[in-house]
């Protein structure tokens, strides 16, 4: 062997101070995010009756709830689109959200095993749960246009910037699922933390009720709420109905970059002690 | 020098005590805050190095040679696993600088991350990928690790209806075929039946013939007097030994052990302060005759530190463990210290003894208050003979173990006969 120059070399040595993010690590450990991805899919229905069917159960049994309290009996108004259809293109990527939320912010104590064992990006694990979500999301997508062409609403051409809210829920989740997947490790209260956090959460956001309903000056900065400008965007770009969110939705995407890069500087501080502390 | 594949310089690993098995909650933060912010503020800055500290490992400077096969040993709690951890970079060293040339392969478990719902097909990639594989490599490999672990037939079944041989095997064969330049391996030869076993040392010896760097873990000394060119003693977090003499390395690991397994027992801790000199290897020869047996105790030591120069003592107990005699060759210390190992030859001329079993224990030390080493009963020897040859009662120890060296005459004296009262 005499190529041994060209060989990588690898330093290792107590971390201080700033440091980087290192993304690029993750882009080559993305075989290992693919993989683990593709367990957590096969994995989640092994050993149910309904098997897959439950990413469409979930959703349509809210829907079904929702139509019938809020819908019917509160008379909650829906922008002029059938309320079931309104409810629905909501659940859509809010279900994806508190899914890889939740997932995501249990990822890390669930996979001690790897890390006491095996060193590859700790970011890995709680990106895997994130993305497993999306499966599940595509499943339950096909309900929706079942629905769309049952009240017959057709999509704009504004629905070419779906796949950029659908990112834009990926990203709060992994923004949110990062502080609390790194705090999971240390302190366990955030499993029990998580539950009620995300019920309150959803009645924060424009799920049930139209974000119209908001007074004007008050509207755009509940975009603060990152998952407002989600479900808002998906509305707009799929159900096609006037408000286009415009403000709000920036507004959104400059809170979930904030909270990321937080997330991802935090997460890279804390782990170097996981494998110490899991 | 480009041939150095790993070169560690000073790394040291600092636990907080119960750092490992207790996790916090917020109510423990709290109850902390409002108890004692000021303690609190003052520890947040520096590294409090206190009684709730310890050092899992410190100084440990070493460099290793491409295609090198290093043994790592120790006793429990050495520092070995620490070690191997801060080099597969799961755990960070406290201070110190590792730098390795070369991919690494880190096997501290087989099976890491198997799923028991996915197949003998599946968890083969998903654990492949966990090592750091590439899906090609796995693709490449995947019908030589199947042949390797004997799993053929049951590719497609979910692991947790496998045994937990085939589980074992599936797990060492995707283990087995990682192919990074430098290896570092804990312990993952102790698994499966014995047949899988040599197997398995097999595939390692194959590994090592490749020219690739192995560091190695095991508490089973076959594979590191096979495989290894090179071994590393751990004791208490440091280096004691790094020697390519591995089979000293073995003897002085073997005599760091505290529990024999004849019921030896010793009280110091090897390569502590307080036992810098250490026995590392005993032997006993027995030769003569009653009543003139002669019993010499070779000794090998091992000075772990720099240390007094000391004397060498040996207890002769019976088989109770009561003390009979003990020799003292000399009271002068001289037994200086010394990097290479020195044997120590000790000749007692025996006095007769009853026919039993007799126990030795061993005492090294710079004066008679300070002991460095002491190993209790590590030797026994059988005296089958009588030390009086014809003797006609039996040999029983009623009357105690010695019989001295006697002799007798009997002389008529003159005078009268003596009376009863006389006698008394």
């Amino acid at each position: 062997m005499t190529e041994t120059s060209a060989l990588p070399i690898l330093e290792i040595r107590p971390t201080k101070g700033f440091l980087s993010l290192n993304l690029g690590e993750i882009w080559n450990y993305r075989e290992l995010l693919y993989f683990l991805v593709w367990r957590d899919i096969k994995v989640r229905y092994k050993q149910t009756a309904l098997g897959a069917a439950w990413a469409i159960i979930q959703p349509v049994m809210t829907m079904i709830v929702f139509s019938v309290f809020f819908g019917r009996l509160a008379k909650v108004p829906s922008d002029g689109i059938p309320y079931p259809v309104f409810a629905y293109t909501a659940l859509l990527p809010w279900q994806l959200f508190a899914f890889a939320l939740t997932e995501s912010s249990n990822s890390l104590v669930g996979s001690q095993n790897l890390i006491t064992k095996v060193y590859f990006p700790r970011l890995v694990i709680p990106l895997a749960s994130v993305l497993a979500g999306l499966v599940d999301f595509f499943i339950a997508f096909i309900v929706l246009l079942g629905l769309m062409m049952f009240y017959g609403i057709r999509p704009t051409v504004s629905v070419v910037w779906l796949p950029l809210f659908i990112l834009l829920a990926l990203a709060t989740a992994l923004s949110v699922g990062l502080w609390f997947s790194a705090l999971n490790v240390k302190y366990r209260d955030v499993r029990y933390t998580i539950p009620f956090l995300s019920q309150i959460w959803m009645f924060a956001t424009p799920v049930a009720y139209p974000s119209s309903l908001i007074p004007q000056p008050w509207r755009a900065w509940s975009g603060l709420n990152p998952m407002a400008g989600v479900v808002e965007g998906f509305r707009w770009a799929l159900l096609g109905n006037a408000s286009n969110p415009g403000l709000l939705l920036w507004i959104s995407t400059g809170a979930v970059l904030l909270l990321l890069v937080g997330g991802l500087f935090y997460f890279r501080r804390m782990e170097s002690t996981f494998a110490d502390i899991a | 020098m480009s041939d150095i594949a790993i070169s560690a310089s000073g790394i040291g690993k600092l636990y907080k005590l119960g750092q490992r098995e207790r996790y916090r909650s917020f109510r423990d933060l709290v109850a902390d805050v409002v108890k004692a912010p000021l303690r609190r503020f003052r520890s947040s800055g520096k590294q409090d190095v206190g009684a709730s500290t310890f050092w899992a490992l410190r100084d440990v400077s070493f460099e290793v040679r491409q295609g090198e096969v290093v043994g790592i040993i120790g006793r429990n709690g050495a520092g070995k696993s620490t070690l191997l951890k801060i080099l597969s970079r799961i755990t960070e060293p406290t201070e110190g600088l590792v730098r390795m040339r070369g991919r690494v392969g880190s096997l501290l478990e087989v099976g890491t991350g198997f799923h028991p719902e996915l197949t003998g097909r599946e968890n083969t990639y998903l654990n492949g990928a966990i090592l750091g594989m590439k899906k090609a490599e796995i693709d490449r490999k995947f019908d030589e690790i199947v042949a390797f672990a004997e799993v053929e037939k049951f590719l497609d079944t979910p692991v947790k209806h496998y045994s937990s041989g085939m589980y074992i095997r599936l797990a060492f064969a995707v283990a087995a075929h990682l192919e990074t330049e430098i290896m570092v391996v804990d312990e993952v030869l102790a698994v499966g039946d014995l047949a899988f076993q040599r197997k398995c040392l097999g595939k390692m010896g194959d590994v090592a013939k490749q020219g690739r760097t192995v560091l190695l873990v095991t508490h089973n000394m076959l594979p590191v007097r096979t495989l290894c060119t090179r071994a590393i003693l751990l004791a208490e977090g440091r280096v004691v030994t790094d020697t390519s003499d591995v089979r000293h390395a073995i003897g002085l690991y073997s005599g760091l052990k505290t529990e024999g397994e004849n019921g030896w027992r010793r009280s110091v801790t090897p390569g502590s302060p307080e036992s810098p000199l250490v026995f590392t290897s005993l032997r006993r020869v027995l030769s003569g005759e009653q009543p003139s047996l002669k019993l010499q105790i070779l000794a090998e030591l091992q000075s772990l530190r720099p240390h007094a120069p000391a004397f060498i003592a040996v207890d002769i107990l019976d088989s109770d463990a009561t003390p009979l005699i003990q020799a003292i060759p000399t009271q002068t210390p001289l037994i200086e210290f010394s990097s290479a190992p020195q044997e120590v030859v000790v000749t007692i001329n025996l006095p007769p003894l009853i026919p039993g079993t007799y126990r030795v224990t061993v005492w090294a030390g710079p004066h008679y208050m300070t002991t460095f080493d002491l190993i209790e009963k590590p030797l026994t020897f059988i005296v089958t003979d009588s030390p009086q040859p014809g003797r006609s009662f039996p040999h029983g120890t009623d009357h105690g173990y010695l019989v001295p060296e006697s002799t007798v005459v009997v002389r008529p004296l003159r005078g009268a006969k003596r009376t009863l009262e006389q006698c008394t």
